[in-house]
C-alpha cells in the first residue's frame, strides 16, 4: 500500500541563498515514509531544517529537487494545491500570529469558509471543532482575552474545522508554560487517538517527543535518525554530540549504566526511571 | 492605558440592537450622523438626541461603558464648544473689550457639543453591538457595487478584519517595547517636542520590524487555511433582513421626517 506522505529525495534551498550553486541546501535528501493515523515527532537543533521541511508537507515550498507526495498527490502540481492543503493542516509556533478574526467561533470557521462549505455544516463542524480542543464555552470571546495555550488550541480547532487527514505541528508549545504545554499535548493525544489524525510533531522539548509512536532527528537538513522513542533516546552520545537533549530520566539511567550499575539500556520518563532504580536498590 | 481603550470593542449580548442587521446598523447609522447634523434647532436637535439616547439604552449595555468612550473625546468636545461660544452673532449678552459673548455663540458652542457627544454614542452602539466579523462583512455587502470599478471590495473589507484583530496585539506590543526602552534608559517623558520625537524612533522601528514578521506568518496561517483571495468564498453567519430591520428602518424615516419638517417650520438658530 501506499504511504501517506512520501518524501522523496527532497534537496530544498531558500532562494536569497541561490547565487551560487553549490550555497548550503537547507534540506539534503530528505526520505520519509509517514503512515496514516501515525504519531511522529521531529526533533533536530536549532537550523536544522525541521520548519522548513514542515512547510514542505502542504505546498507552501516546493523542493528544489525531489517530490513529495501527499496520499498520492504530488505539492508541485498546482491544481491539487487546496486538496493538499485541506488534507495537511500547519499549526505553526506563535499562536497569535495565526488567529485572523477577532472573534473565536470567527476565526475557527475560517478555513471552512473558504472552502466553500454550506454555512450550516460550517458552523456545526466549528462547535465540533471546538468541543475537540475543550475550547467551546469561550466561542464568543475575543482571543485577546485568552491564555497563550487556550489561543494555540484555537489555533489548532480552526484546522481540524477542516477536518484534515494529517496535521502538523511547528513547535505549538515553544511559547506556552507549563500548563498551556500539557493542555496542548493533551489535545494532540486526543486527535491522534480518537479521530485517528496524523500528527507530525515538531518540538524542542524531548518529554514531549516521547509520547510519540516515532522520533525522527534531523541533521543539517538530513534524517539523521528514524525509529521509536525508545530506540531513539538510547543513542544518547551521538544525540549530545549533535547538540540535543535527551530526557532527563533517560540521561541519568545512561549515566549510572555507564558507571557499571545493571540498569536496562533506555527508560523514557520518571516513572521507568523510579522503577529500575528500586529494582537496584532492593537487591 | 492602551487597555481603557473601548472604542471599537464589542460587547457581546442579545438585546434588540444586537440583532439588527449590521447592513441595516452601518447604514442607519450614515443617515443619523446626517440627521444630526441637519438639526438646525431645538426642537429636531432634541428629537434626534432622545432617539440616540433611547437607541443607547436599548442595547443594555452599560452606560459607564458609553461615557468611556466620551471620555477619549472629552476634551476635544469642551475645546470645540469653549470656542464656539466666543464666534458667533447675534443679541450681545456679555462684552469685555475685544471678547463677545452672544446668543447666536451660545447656541453654536450647544449645538457643537451636542452633535459630537450623540455622534459618538451612536458610533460606539455600532461597534459595540456588531462582532467585527459581521461589521466587515456588512461593509463588504454595502461595497459590492463598487467592484465594477474594479475595486477590490474582498481584499478591503478582509484588511479591516485584520486591522480589527491587530490593533489590541500592537498596542500591546508597543507598551512591552516602550518599557523594554525604558529599562535600558530611554528617556521618552523629557526635553522639546524634536527630542522627544527622536526619542521614539527606537520605539518605532521594532515595532514595525515585529509587524512584518506578523505579518509574513499570518499569510503563511492563511494560505494553510486554504485562503485564496475570497474566490467561491461562504460565510459561517449569514446576514439576513428581518422584520426587526424593516421596523427599525420605518421607525427612523418618521424621525428623519419629523426633522425635516421641523427644520422647514422653525427657523433656524444656527447655520
Ligand atoms: N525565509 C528564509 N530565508 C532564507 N533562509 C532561511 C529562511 N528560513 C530559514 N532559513 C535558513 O534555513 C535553515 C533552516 O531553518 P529552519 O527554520 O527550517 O530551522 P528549524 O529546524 O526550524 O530551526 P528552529 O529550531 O530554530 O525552529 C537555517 O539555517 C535558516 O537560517
Ligand atoms: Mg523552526
Amino acid at each position: 500500500m501506499e504511504n501517506f506522505i512520501q518524501i522523496n529525495d527532497v534537496y530544498f534551498q531558500y532562494e536569497e541563498n541561490g547565487k551560487d550553486p553549490s550555497d548550503k541546501y537547507v534540506l539534503n535528501g530528505i526520505n520519509l515514509n509517514i503512515d496514516k493515523g501515525e504519531f511522529v515527532a521531529i526533533v533536530g537543533h536549532n537550523g536544522s531544517g525541521k520548519s522548513t521541511l514542515a512547510k514542505h508537507l502542504n505546498s507552501i515550498y516546493l523542493p528544489t529537487t525531489g517530490d513529495v507526495l501527499i496520499d498520492g498527490m504530488n505539492t508541485k502540481d498546482d491544481n491539487k494545491l487546496f486538496a493538499i492543503r485541506k488534507k495537511v493542516g500547519l499549526v505553526l509556533q506563535n499562536p497569535d500570529n495565526q488567529i485572523v478574526a477577532g472573534v473565536v467561533e470567527d476565526d475557527v470557521a475560517f478555513g471552512c469558509e473558504n472552502l466553500g462549505i454550506h454555512p450550516r455544516e460550517i458552523r456545526k463542524r466549528v462547535y465540533e471543532a471546538l468541543e475537540a480542543v475543550d475550547m467551546y464555552e469561550y466561542r464568543k470571546s475575543s482571543p485577546d482575552k485568552l491564555s497563550g495555550g487556550q489561543k494555540q488550541r484555537i489555533a489548532i480547532a480552526g484546522i481540524i474545522a477542516m477536518q484534515p487527514e494529517c496535521i502538523v505541528l511547528d513547535e505549538p508549545t515553544a511559547m506556552l508554560d507549563p500548563q498551556g504545554r500539557e493542555e496542548v499535548m493533551s489535545t494532540i493525544q486526543k486527535l491522534n487517538r480518537e479521530q485517528n489524525i496524523t500528527v507530525i510533531l515538531i518540538t524542542h522539548y524531548m518529554e514531549e517527543a516521547v509520547l510519540a509512536d516515532r522520533v525522527i532527528v534531523l541533521d543539517l537538513g538530513t534524517v539523521f535518525f528514524d525509529g521509536t522513542p525508545r530506540e531513539v533516546f538510547a543513542q544518547v552520545e551521538p544525540l549530545k554530540k549533535r547538540r540535543l537533549d535527551v530526557p532527563q530520566a533517560t540521561e541519568l539511567v545512561h549515566y549510572l549504566k555507564g558507571c557499571g550499575y545493571p540498569l536496562p539500556d533506555c527508560v523514557l520518563n520518571e516513572e521507568e526511571c523510579v522503577q529500575a532504580l528500586l529494582k537496584i536498590l532492593k537487591r | 492605558m492602551v487597555r481603557n481603550i473601548t472604542l471599537g470593542q464589542f460587547i457581546p449580548g442579545h438585546s434588540v440592537i444586537h440583532r439588527l442587521d449590521a447592513r441595516t446598523k452601518i447604514l442607519l447609522l450614515i443617515a443619523y450622523i446626517v440627521f444630526i447634523f441637519c438639526a438646525a434647532n431645538y426642537i429636531s436637535l432634541l428629537m434626534m438626541t432622545a432617539v440616540s439616547l433611547a437607541v443607547v439604552l436599548a442595547t443594555k449595555i452599560k452606560f459607564r461603558l458609553y461615557l468611556k468612550s466620551l471620555k477619549v473625546i472629552l476634551l476635544v468636545v469642551l475645546l470645540t464648544g469653549i470656542l464656539n461660544i466666543f464666534n458667533g452673532s447675534g443679541r450681545i449678552l456679555w462684552e469685555l473689550g475685544l471678547i463677545k459673548i452672544t446668543e447666536g455663540g451660545i447656541n453654536n458652542a450647544i449645538f457643537v457639543t451636542v452633535r459630537i457627544a450623540v455622534l459618538v454614542l451612536i458610533s460606539s452602539v455600532l461597534t459595540f453591538t456588531t462582532s467585527p466579523s459581521d461589521l466587515t462583512d456588512a461593509l463588504e455587502k454595502i461595497l459590492k457595487p463598487l467592484s465594477i470599478f474594479h475595486i477590490k471590495v474582498h481584499e478591503i473589507a478582509m484588511m479591516m478584519t485584520i486591522a480589527l484583530r491587530f490593533i489590541p496585539v500592537l498596542l500591546e506590543e508597543t507598551d512591552k517595547i516602550m518599557n523594554a526602552q525604558k529599562a535600558r534608559g530611554a528617556d521618552l517623558e523629557s526635553g522639546n517636542i524634536f527630542y522627544r520625537i527622536k526619542a521614539l524612533i527606537p520605539i518605532l522601528i521594532p515595532l514595525f520590524v515585529s509587524a512584518f514578521r506578523r505579518a509574513n506568518d499570518l499569510a503563511t496561517a492563511m494560505e494553510c487555511r486554504c485562503y485564496n483571495g475570497g474566490v467561491n468564498r461562504t460565510r459561517m453567519k449569514v446576514l439576513c433582513f428581518s422584520g426587526l430591520d424593516l421596523f427599525g428602518l420605518i421607525f427612523s424615516m418618521i424621525i428623519f421626517v419629523g426633522v425635516i419638517v421641523s427644520n422647514l417650520c422653525i427657523p433656524a438658530v444656527v447655520r
